[in-house]
């Protein structure tokens, strides 16, 4: 084919190889299955993003008795409606200054606020800073995210599981309430909550409670019924490991990208529904602050003030464009076929 | 030949159905009987659908049989109840290898934890160090570099796996190991070195072996003894020379005709066996010693020919 | 003979987290009009990836770095996808290794069939079904005309391949690429499965690109055999070459390690030891070299070239250098080189 290349003769000595464990060497560097996530999850830019958003959102709320400049519920009818002002700092929009028969004026002047008193996005028509109900709000909406998790981790992973294990008639019975928990509606289930509870955050958290992790139980289940199936779960089986044990070494670690995107699901399903409840008056009560009654209030002076709803609505909007898009993103991140 | 060996297992009239009484009833296993002594290779060879595998797991009790005995060390362990102290022991006495190297271990675990398993379920190491030191060994018995305990299953190639999933059935000392197509997901040039160790490790454990696999060109080399299974029924059993050399049932024949073999001369002058299932199964068949030590699933006047 | 398709230096390589995978290293290839090829490979070794390539039908991640695919007086590379649309399917069609997987369970095997016929060609509805129950029945579909109108699961998986071939040689296509077609399949309907390929070449006309990583049937199937291995051919010539004079320590190891039914049991089996190289950081020298027992110090600095051994074989291995020292190959290998002799003694040739 081609000439033969010279080459020194000496080159041409068995080296004898012998079956040894050099020959066993692994070529690619050790990562764990996490570190692999983590780093297509960063690479993800939008996921990264909606990540460091929902982060400085958390932390925000949960420092919020320090973060936040005012009392939420202190009201000062002296100072209602006024715009939005940062310090003295002439920013349009944020200066204080707003539109009162064709003129502009300014709004601190004209209540004789005091020149370092100053409301960073305006108050409310009880006078109550926006900013710190806005902080109290989204800590609320924080607060009925975590719980509606809870609920989908304590009840939707075990029901899931073990309808999913058993299989059989547990499986057929279980599925029965499942169909039957998710034919009523929550908003039913809500106001028939009201009949007992007064409105409040108990009595969304449990509205909540008893429809949400319906979801979480059949995904997890239909998980379960792949994974048990497998042969690792079998040899677990054949090594006398209880049933138990399989489902916390075997079956969890294994679902574990099901139950983070599906909670990534749930979060903005909870908030936009306490939200919802709030706005249509059957939330949280005044004088507490909630996204939900933040939109309703501004809603009502949307016309005049509209600054008064396009903050909660920027805020609930970001939480829950961020939790989607991060929520998309952990999928592809714990999907190692995705890799590209 | 039969008197001197001790028989490890006795699987006697099995039968293993599903969805028993519906519409989909199958019956995956349907009377089978067969005796495997200790310290044989035992092979059982199908096609999909022979209930060739549901065997193998109603034997090693993933599955309750429908009826039929199941004698480990002429104990019935076809009755005993998940979670009993028997149960325990037996978990330790008969183990299991897989088919799928990719599915058959725990994507999320590391392979000292993998291995460990069985020794953490039984507390047969009494602390971390001898947990360490027993993975160690175990990797080492079957050629891997014990610094790769901390690594993640998908890090290694397919033989390296399957001698990871041998690892960890050896762990708690089985006398008896069913090994469930363990090479038929392999390439060529690892099916070899893992048929080695499985042999080598027999003979230094002195362990009886139950393989299971789709084609005879493997088992035939493994194993002592051959049961061939067709549509949840040992049609043939006999020494492995005898079903190479002198196989009885057309459907063992049609199974080794169908062999591929890798010399073209051969292949060119390949004879294929077409088996026909009606014509050569009705229901006054049953297995029956036609020769001395070979068995054919056959009806009685058929039985008298030989 | 006229070569169809010849491929000529192909480079691909993949991007993934850990860098780039070299999954192909410069692999060149003909297929003869009317003949069977047999690419024969362990997983991982390329020859999925080197047939998908003439296709365009690689991973998104997937990258051409060089090469040329010459199909007739063409290059396939330089096709745009509308124009590698005209080819699939029509010129060129595949058959996948999976059954359960390559139909589509909503449709009717016959409009399935049918369907290449429409796109391709401009018949009616009604002549496209006609032919498609032609083909059925050309591959040994039992009554095709009522079947037809069955669904996927309805048939057996060796039904499912022969309906899957079907699809395949509807347009009667020059090159038919079988990935490996019967890996998913019992012995038996694998062996009517390799008789069914063998019996369309002769009725249709087609070449035949055969992968596999099994050289039994590649014994009953092939013209001609290219042996692959991390990326690259190292062998390649007539099926007889390969079977009866391997030279590639490689060819030795993978026919040595299969049992063949007289392999005494008291032997033991040979293996290749080890495990194939990882192609993020292929080897400087020979791929094979950490596994060969025959290896010299030159493998692990160069990799071999090929070196002709006659004018239909190929083999890229320093033993075959002049300079190299006799190595005697294993034991079968040397009952395989004996009755090569005596072949060649026997015929006329």
């Amino acid at each position: 084919m081609e000439q033969v290349p010279k080459i020194p003769k000496e080159k041409f000595k068995l080296l004898h190889k012998k079956d040894n464990q050099a020959q066993e060497s692994l070529g690619t560097p050790s990562l764990t299955y996490l570190q692999d996530v983590r780093r297509r999850l960063f690479s993800n830019k939008v996921a990264t993003v909606c990540l460091i958003l929902l982060g400085i959102m958390v932390l925000i709320s949960v420092f919020a008795p320090v973060v936040a400049p005012h009392n939420p519920n202190t009201q000062r009818v002296e100072y209602s409606n006024l715009p939005p002002k940062i310090g003295n700092l002439d920013i349009p929009g944020f200066n204080g200054m707003q539109n009162m028969d064709g003129k502009s004026v300014d709004a601190y002047k004209a209540v004789n606020a005091p020149k370092d008193t100053y409301y960073i996005l305006g108050t409310d028509y009880l006078g109550r800073d926006l900013l710190s109900r806005i902080i109290y709000g989204t800590r609320l909406s924080l607060i009925v995210a975590v719980l509606a998790t809870l609920v989908d981790l304590i009840i939707g992973l075990p029901y899931g599981i073990v309808s999913g294990w058993k299989g059989g008639k547990v499986d057929t019975f279980l599925q029965r309430i499942i169909e039957i928990v998710s034919s009523v509606p929550n908003l039913v289930v809500v106001i028939l909550m009201m009949i007992i509870l007064k409105p409040g955050l108990v009595s969304i958290v449990i509205a909540i409670a008893l429809t949400d992790w319906v979801t979480m139980a059949r995904l997890i289940r239909a998980q379960t019924f792949q994974l048990k199936e497998q042969e690792y779960i079998l040899a677990a089986r054949t090594l006398g490991e209880s049933s138990t044990k399989i489902a916390t070494k075997h079956l969890i670690p294994n679902l574990s990208s099901t139950i983070i995107i599906q909670t990534m699901f749930t979060i903005p399903n909870a908030i936009f529904f306490e939200a919802f409840l709030s706005f249509i008056g059957i939330g949280i009560p005044a004088p507490n602050a909630s996204l939900g009654t933040l939109l309703s209030d501004g809603q009502k002076a949307f016309r005049f003030l509209p600054y008064q709803m396009w903050a909660p609505a920027l805020i609930l909007s970001i939480i829950m464009i961020a939790t989607n898009l991060l929520g998309d993103g952990l999928r592809d991140a714990f999907d190692p076929q995705s890799s590209d | 030949m039969a008197d001197e060996k001790t028989p490890i297992v006795q699987v006697k009239h099995l039968k293993q159905y599903f969805n028993i009484g519906k519409a989909n009833e199958v019956k995956a296993v349907d009377d089978i009987s067969f005796d495997i002594y200790k310290g044989e290779t035992f092979g059982l060879v199908g096609e999909s659908g022979s209930g060739k595998s549901t065997t193998g797991r109603s034997i090693i009790r993933l599955y309750n049989p429908t009826s039929g005995q199941i004698l480990f060390e002429g104990d019935d362990i076809s009755k005993i109840k998940n979670r009993s102290p028997r149960m325990k022991q037996f978990r330790q006495q008969m183990q299991m290898i897989f088919q799928d190297p990719y599915a058959s271990l725990n994507p999320r675990m590391k392979v000292k934890d993998i291995i460990a398993e069985g020794l953490d379920i039984n507390n047969l190491s009494k602390n971390d160090d001898e947990r360490t030191q027993r993975v160690e060994e175990l990797l080492n018995m079957v050629h891997l570099n014990p610094e790769h305990m901390s690594r993640y299953p998908y890090e290694f190639s397919g033989g390296q796996r399957q001698r990871i999933g041998i690892a960890r059935a050896l762990a708690v000392d089985p006398q008896f190991i069913i090994a469930d197509e363990p090479i038929s997901a392999l390439d060529v040039s690892i099916q070899a070195q893992v048929v080695n160790l499985l042999q080598d490790i027999q003979k230094q454990r002195n362990l009886t072996y139950m393989f299971i696999a789709h084609d005879l060109s493997m088992v035939k080399y493994i194993s002592d003894r051959i049961a061939v299974m067709y549509s949840g029924k040992i049609v043939e059993l006999a020494s492995a020379d005898e079903i190479y050399n002198n196989p009885l049932h057309p459907y063992t024949q049609s199974l080794l005709s169908a062999i591929p073999v890798p010399d073209p001369e051969v292949e060119k002058t390949r004879e294929r066996i077409d088996f026909d299932h009606k014509k050569h199964f009705s229901d006054d068949q049953r297995l029956q010693e036609v020769q001395p030590g070979h068995f054919l699933y056959c009806s009685d006047e058929q039985a008298k020919k030989y | 003979m006229e070569k169809i398709l010849d491929v000529k230096n192909l480079n691909v390589d993949f991007s993934t987290y850990n860098g780039t995978v070299h999954a192909i290293r410069g692999v060149d290839f003909h297929l003869n009009s009317g003949e069977t090829l047999a690419i024969v490979g362990e997983s991982g070794s390329g020859k999925s990836v080197t047939v998908r390539t003439v296709l365009q039908l690689m991973a998104k991640n997937a990258k051409i770095t060089q090469g040329e695919i010459r199909y007739h007086d063409e290059d396939l590379l330089k096709k745009s996808e509308k124009q590698m649309d005209d080819i699939r399917g029509n010129k060129i069609s595949m058959i996948f290794q999976d059954p359960m997987t390559s139909l589509d369970p909503t449709m009717t095997i016959g409009k399935q069939v049918a369907e290449p016929l429409l796109i391709h060609n401009k018949v009616s509805k009604a002549d496209a079904l006609k032919r498609a129950e032609e083909v059925l029945r050309l591959v040994g579909i039992p009554n095709p005309k009522a079947r037809m109108k069955d669904y996927p699961h309805q048939f057996s998986g060796g039904q499912r391949q022969r309906i899957v071939i079907a699809i395949a040689i509807v347009n009667y296509p020059e090159i038919l690429i079988a990935d490996e077609p019967t890996t998913a399949l019992d012995v038996t309907v694998q062996a009517q499965i390799i008789d069914l390929l063998k019996e369309l070449q002769q009725k249709i006309g087609t070449s035949i690109i055969f992968i596999t990583h099994d050289l039994g049937v590649v014994a009953g199937i092939a013209d001609r055999v290219a042996v692959m291995y991390a990326g690259k051919l190292v062998e390649y010539g007539n099926v007889d070459e390969i079977f009866y004079d391997p030279q590639h320590p490689y060819t030795w190891g993978l026919l040595d390690s299969m049992p063949t039914l007289d392999t005494d049991d008291q032997n033991r089996l040979n293996s290749i030891p080890g495990t194939p190289p990882n192609l993020l950081n292929p080897p400087k020298g020979d791929a094979f070299a950490p596994r060969n027992a025959y290896a010299m110090e030159i493998d692990e600095e160069e990799q071999p070239p090929f070196f002709k051994v006659s004018k239909t074989h190929y083999a890229a291995t320093w033993l075959l250098h002049p300079d190299a020292p006799k190595v005697e190959p294993p034991k079968s290998i040397q009952q395989r080189f004996e009755k090569y002799q005596q072949m060649l003694g026997g015929s006329v040739k």
